[in-house]
Parts: structure tokens; C-alpha cells; sequence
């Protein structure tokens, strides 16, 4: 699990355990960003005046109903959509296309399937020029670290839900990026596989130390990864709450029984609550 | 192997299909059953997911090869049943609307046949033709994979093409002879195009439809992977399009014997059409039963020959079963 390979000078020379504020690349910012779909009477905007802020290494969870742009909103920092008005930069470079140096973890499975694991995971690689050789140890790295080396010759269709998701992580990491941008990639998996991925995709993180921009609907599933709960409302896309979860790391399920985890998730849950029952009156006014 | 109609046969596209948003079921449609589902629960699923089912497995084999036996006895008695009514239609001199008074009986095919296989004449016929096909095969692959990869990524392409492909298509193969023969030197070239047309239209639109159906997450996953364009399309949409370029192909060799036999009826010295049609001249009837016999197995071979020839490159998808 440990000792890997680095064949870029990406992050730092340090162990995959710096982590966090020490980690010096993937800083995100997000300034007035405006998106809007469509013209003249089919416009609507999906997102609305949005800045945000991400240090480098930090989880940041945006949590909504669905429909309130959240995979908009993560989609600008992707590069599939271009923000109508505002910027989005990373380390400062704005955005302008898909690129490298941010992978993504899509809710729907796809990977390749007509690659094995081995081969979903060293495309990065090998499309970036690294070699044969690097790209596949680089593959075999990641493919232990989530924990499916038995499975690197297997196809996709071979493998149940929650595993391609762990072959896409482990896809996504494989090009070293400097931030991780997840579209409710558990959303698909029935809750005791969801748990399970959340644990380790918690693992992973902790070792690489990378910004992760992860969008989910489930409040317990935000409020148990990330460090930070932006919460969104619709009509049109903002954020309207920003809220610090300060419990402690390394975090495990037991956690969603304490006290502080039941007052957070409380807590977004009201201003989830406040801002439906706004939407509702002005529906209904 | 059906005509021009049946030509947009959709490729069995495993997990390919882009619209699993719903939550819950994508788990179901993608895994199909081939992992436990209880197999995430453990902390280390390298250990778990191991399909432990030998014993099992080796009962089911044993099953699905007798299972294997029982549909192939039954294969073989219907088409035993049907060589029995014929002889029996033939031999009772059957003419009730349909005539089978001037129908050779079966015996006498197969006599006609063993004469036949010992001379060298049928044997240039059939190669003949199967040159015809292997020609005009060969050029229809080639330029209906490449037109339909360009229509398939480009909106122009298919605004300039796809007029003439609706206009041309539905033209069966005999009604292109007569203007076939003004249009080429030889007899031999107007047989190789009419040929070639009949494979072109099915694996034009087939290859077009794969290319217009690979999911629009891979290519975002591609995309965010740092492939360009090229990439893409080597890695990404050429791969989706295989399983739908397969059956096209497959279907184009069916339509291309379809349309080689029309076009040795009208003319030429040699091939299997033009021995079947010939023998219809020569009132040698049981030669007629055996060159249409001749064309259906050659016409199956070879379409099988084309499904063998694409199954590696579709190793993938039979995973997905
Ligand atoms: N490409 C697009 N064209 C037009 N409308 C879009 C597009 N993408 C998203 N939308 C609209 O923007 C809104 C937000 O969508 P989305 O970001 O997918 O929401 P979420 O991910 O929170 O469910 C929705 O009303 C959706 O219909
Ligand atoms: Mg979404």
C-alpha cells in the first residue's frame, strides 16, 4: 500500500502521508461564477454568483437537493463547462478544458469496458507518454491501494458496483492530479457498500493528501467525509451555507452516534430544510 | 440472413448504457449477478469476491453441454423432418397450389450433388463467386467502416451522405444490373460493384450507430485523462462502435451474397448463381436444388466465418454475460 511509485515530480518528495495543509498544490478558487444554459426563453441559469475557496488538501463536500447544480457547479472546475461569467483557477491557472491534472469520478460506472482494470488504470499514464513501463507499475500501485490486485486482469462487467468505482479512484489517482472532483460516485451502490467505500476512500485521501471536491445529495455521507459541508440550494444553483466539520480524524462509522456528528448533520439539514420550504412558498405564492 | 431491413440490428451493449443515473439499479444491470452482492461488505474484498463456485460451475458445464446435445438432436430432426416432407410432396406429386409435380425429390439432389462435387466445373463455380465476394466484400468494408466512423462523428459528413444512402439503399440489387453493365468495362466489374453495394449500406449505417452510441461519459472520462481527440476516438469511440461494426459486417456478408446471385443470373459464364440459372435453362432441375442448396451454405459459412473473425475483438463484451 505504501511506497508509491512516483514517476512524475508531482506533489512533494515527502511520504503520501503529507496531508492536508502541507500539501502545497491543488488550490482551488472559484470567483463569481455564473452559469447559464441555453438561449433566450430556454435559458435558465444553473448556477448563480458563486466564490468559494479551497485550500490545498482539503475535503470539501457540496451537499443539495438534486437538480440545484451541484454537477454544474463541478463541472466548471472539471472543464466541461465553461462558467459564463467569473473564473475558476487551480494553483491559479485558470480553467479552460479537462485536463490531467484533476481527475474525476463519475456516479455512473465508466470505465473502459473493453479495457481490463489494469488497463482502465494505466490509461492516464500511457496517453500522458509515460512509458509502458511506468504507466503499468503505476497501475499495479493504484489497483492495491484500493485493494483489487487479485481482480487487475478482469474486466469491468466482471466486477460488481462498488468495485469499478474503487477501479475508477484508482483510474482517476493514476495520473498524480492535483485535485479529486466526485460526482456522487457512491450514489449507484447500496448503502452497506457506500459505508465501505466512504471508509476507504477516506484512507486514500489521507495518504495522498489531495483536494477532493466530492458532490453527494446524502447528508450523513457529507458531514462523515468532508471537512467542510458546502450546501447548496436551487432556483438558481448557490451556496448558501458553509459549514466547518470539525470532528476528528481518522474517522470511522461509529462516529455518526456522537453527539457532535448528530449536531452537525442537524445543521445542514435545517438549512436544507429552510431553503425547500422558501422554494415551496415561492412555488406555491 | 435478412434483407436491407433488418439492418440496424443494436449491438447487446452490456454496461455501455449511458442512462444508468438511476440510483440503485446500476448496480444490478452493470454486476449482472456475477459477484455476490454481499461481497462489499468486507473490509478486504480481494479475499471475498473470489468466485468460489468450482464444484458448482463444473455441475452447471456439465448441464449446459447436454443442454448443448438436446438443442442440437432437435436441430438436426427438424431439418430431417423437412427433407422427409419434401421427398413426401415430391414423391406423391403434391399440386395442391403449389406444384411440386416438376420438384426434384430429395435422392436425386443428393445424386445430382455427388456428381457434382466429382467433377472440377462446380468447383470454379463456387470459387468464382467467392472471389466476386471476397472482392467486392473487401472494398465494402473498407469504405463503409470509413464512412460510417465520419458520418458517425461529423454532423456535415452526415447531412452531405446521408440523402444518398436513404435514396440508394432501398434499391435492390437486380434493379442496379441493367445501368451496372452500362456503367462498368466488364461484366465481371458491374458483378463486383452490385456485390459491394449490397455489403456498403448495412455496414455503413451500422458502423454510423455504434460511433453515434458511445456513452458521453467516456469520452468525459477520457477527456479529464488527458487523451485529445485522436485518442478519443482510437481508444474510446472506435472500441464502443465494435460490437455494433460487427453485426453490420455480418449482415453485409449475408446481403452481399444476395446481391452477388442476382448479379450472375443476369450475366456471366460462372459462378453458383449462374449455375443455378443455367440449370433452370438446361432443365437439369435437381442441378437447380443443388446450387440454391450450394449458395445457402455458402452464404451462412461465410457469415459465420465474419462473426468468428470480429468475436476477439469483442472478448470484452462476452464478459458482460
Ligand atoms: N448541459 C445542460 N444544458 C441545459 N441544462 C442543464 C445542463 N446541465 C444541467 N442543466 C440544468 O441545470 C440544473 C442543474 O443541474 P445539475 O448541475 O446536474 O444538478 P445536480 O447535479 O445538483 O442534480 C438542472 O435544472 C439541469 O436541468
Ligand atoms: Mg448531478
Amino acid at each position: 500500500m505504501l511506497g508509491l511509485v512516483k514517476p512524475m515530480p508531482q506533489p512533494t518528495e515527502e511520504t503520501p502521508r503529507a496531508r492536508n495543509h502541507r500539501a502545497s498544490e491543488g488550490h482551488v478558487e472559484i470567483q463569481n461564477v455564473s452559469i447559464t444554459f441555453g438561449k433566450g426563453s430556454k435559458q435558465h441559469t444553473a448556477v448563480t454568483e458563486t466564490s468559494l475557496d479551497i485550500p490545498p488538501g482539503e475535503f470539501v463536500c457540496i451537499l443539495g437537493p438534486s437538480g440545484c447544480g451541484k454537477s454544474t457547479l463541478l463541472n466548471s472546475v472539471a472543464g466541461y463547462v465553461t462558467p459564463t461569467t467569473g473564473s475558476v483557477t487551480i494553483d491559479g491557472e485558470e480553467i479552460k478544458s479537462p485536463g490531467p491534472d484533476r481527475g474525476m469520478v463519475f456516479q455512473q460506472y465508466s470505465l473502459f469496458p473493453w479495457k481490463t482494470v489494469k488497463e482502465n488504470v494505466a490509461f492516464g499514464p500511457n496517453i500522458l507518454g509515460r512509458g509502458k513501463t511506468v504507466a503499468d507499475s503505476t497501475a499495479q500501485t493504484f489497483i492495491e491501494m484500493v485493494g483489487l490486485a487479485k481482480f487487475a486482469n478482469r474486466y469491468p462487467a466482471e466486477l460488481s458496483g462498488g468495485m469499478q468505482q474503487r477501479v475508477g479512484i484508482a483510474r482517476a489517482l493514476a495520473n498524480y492530479p492535483r485535485v479529486l472532483l466526485m460526482d456522487e460516485p457512491f450514489g449507484a451502490l447500496d448503502s452497506q457498500t457506500r459505508l465501505m467505500m466512504q471508509e476507504s476512500l477516506l484512507k486514500i485521501w489521507t495518504e495522498f493528501g489531495i483536494t477532493v471536491l466530492f458532490v453527494t445529495h446524502d447528508i450523513d455521507e457529507a458531514v462523515f467525509l468532508g471537512d467542510r459541508v458546502l450546501v447548496m440550494s436551487a432556483g438558481p444553483g448557490k451556496i448558501i451555507a458553509d459549514i466547518k466539520i470539525d470532528l476528528p480524524r481518522p474517522r470511522s462509522p461509529d462516529i455518526a452516534l456522537d453527539d457532535d456528528f448528530m449536531r452537525l448533520k442537524k445543521l445542514c439539514h435545517d438549512k436544507i430544510r429552510a431553503e425547500s420550504l422558501k422554494a415551496f412558498e415561492q412555488q406555491n405564492a | 440472413m435478412a434483407a436491407q431491413g433488418a439492418i440496424i440490428e443494436m449491438p447487446k451493449s452490456g454496461n455501455l448504457d449511458p442512462s444508468q443515473e438511476a440510483r440503485g439499479d446500476g448496480e444490478e444491470t452493470t454486476a449482472q449477478g456475477l459477484q455476490p452482492a454481499s461481497a462489499e461488505s468486507s473490509d478486504h474484498p480481494g479475499n471475498t469476491d473470489q468466485p468460489a463456485e468450482t464444484a458448482k460451475s463444473f455441475q452447471l458445464a456439465n448441464l449446459l453441454q447436454s443442454e448443448h446435445l438436446v438443442r442440437w438432436s432437435i436441430r438436426i430432426a427438424a431439418l430431417a423432418v423437412g427433407v422427409l416432407a419434401w421427398h413426401w410432396a415430391t414423391t406423391a406429386n403434391l399440386n395442391f397450389y403449389i406444384n411440386f409435380e416438376n420438384v426434384p425429390e430429395p435422392l436425386k439432389v443428393w445424386n445430382a450433388f455427388v456428381a457434382q462435387i466429382s467433377g472440377t466445373e462446380f468447383y470454379i463455380h463456387i470459387l468464382v463467386s467467392m472471389q466476386r465476394i471476397i472482392i467486392g466484400y473487401a472494398f465494402a468494408v473498407a469504405i463503409g467502416i470509413g464512412l460510417g466512423l465520419i458520418m458517425g462523428r461529423s454532423k456535415l459528413a452526415n447531412d452531405i451522405l446521408m440523402p444518398y444512402i436513404e435514396i440508394l439503399r432501398p434499391i435492390p440489387a437486380v434493379a442496379w444490373i441493367p445501368l451496372a453493365i452500362l456503367m462498368w468495362p466488364t461484366e465481371e466489374a458491374s458483378i463486383i460493384y452490385i456485390t459491394f453495394l449490397g455489403a456498403l449500406f448495412p455496414i455503413i449505417l451500422n458502423t454510423m450507430h455504434g460511433v453515434e452510441q458511445t456513452p458521453e461519459v467516456l469520452i468525459r472520462a477520457a477527456r479529464s485523462l488527458g487523451a485529445r481527440q485522436t485518442q478519443i476516438f482510437r481508444h474510446v469511440v472506435l472500441p464502443a462502435a465494435l460490437p455494433s461494426i460487427a453485426t453490420g459486417l455480418a449482415v453485409g456478408m449475408g446481403v452481399s451474397w444476395f446481391s452477388l446471385l442476382a448479379g450472375e443470373i443476369i450475366s456471366g459464364q460462372y459462378g453458383i448463381g449462374y449455375f443455378t440459372w443455367n440449370a433452370y435453362s438446361l432443365i437439369n432441375y435437381p442441378d437447380i436444388v443443388v446450387g440454391m442448396l450450394c449458395i445457402g451454405l455458402l452464404g451462412t459459412g461465410s457469415t459465420y466465418a465474419v462473426r468468428l473473425a470480429t468475436r476477439p475483438f469483442l472478448k470484452w463484451q462476452e464478459k458482460a454475460r
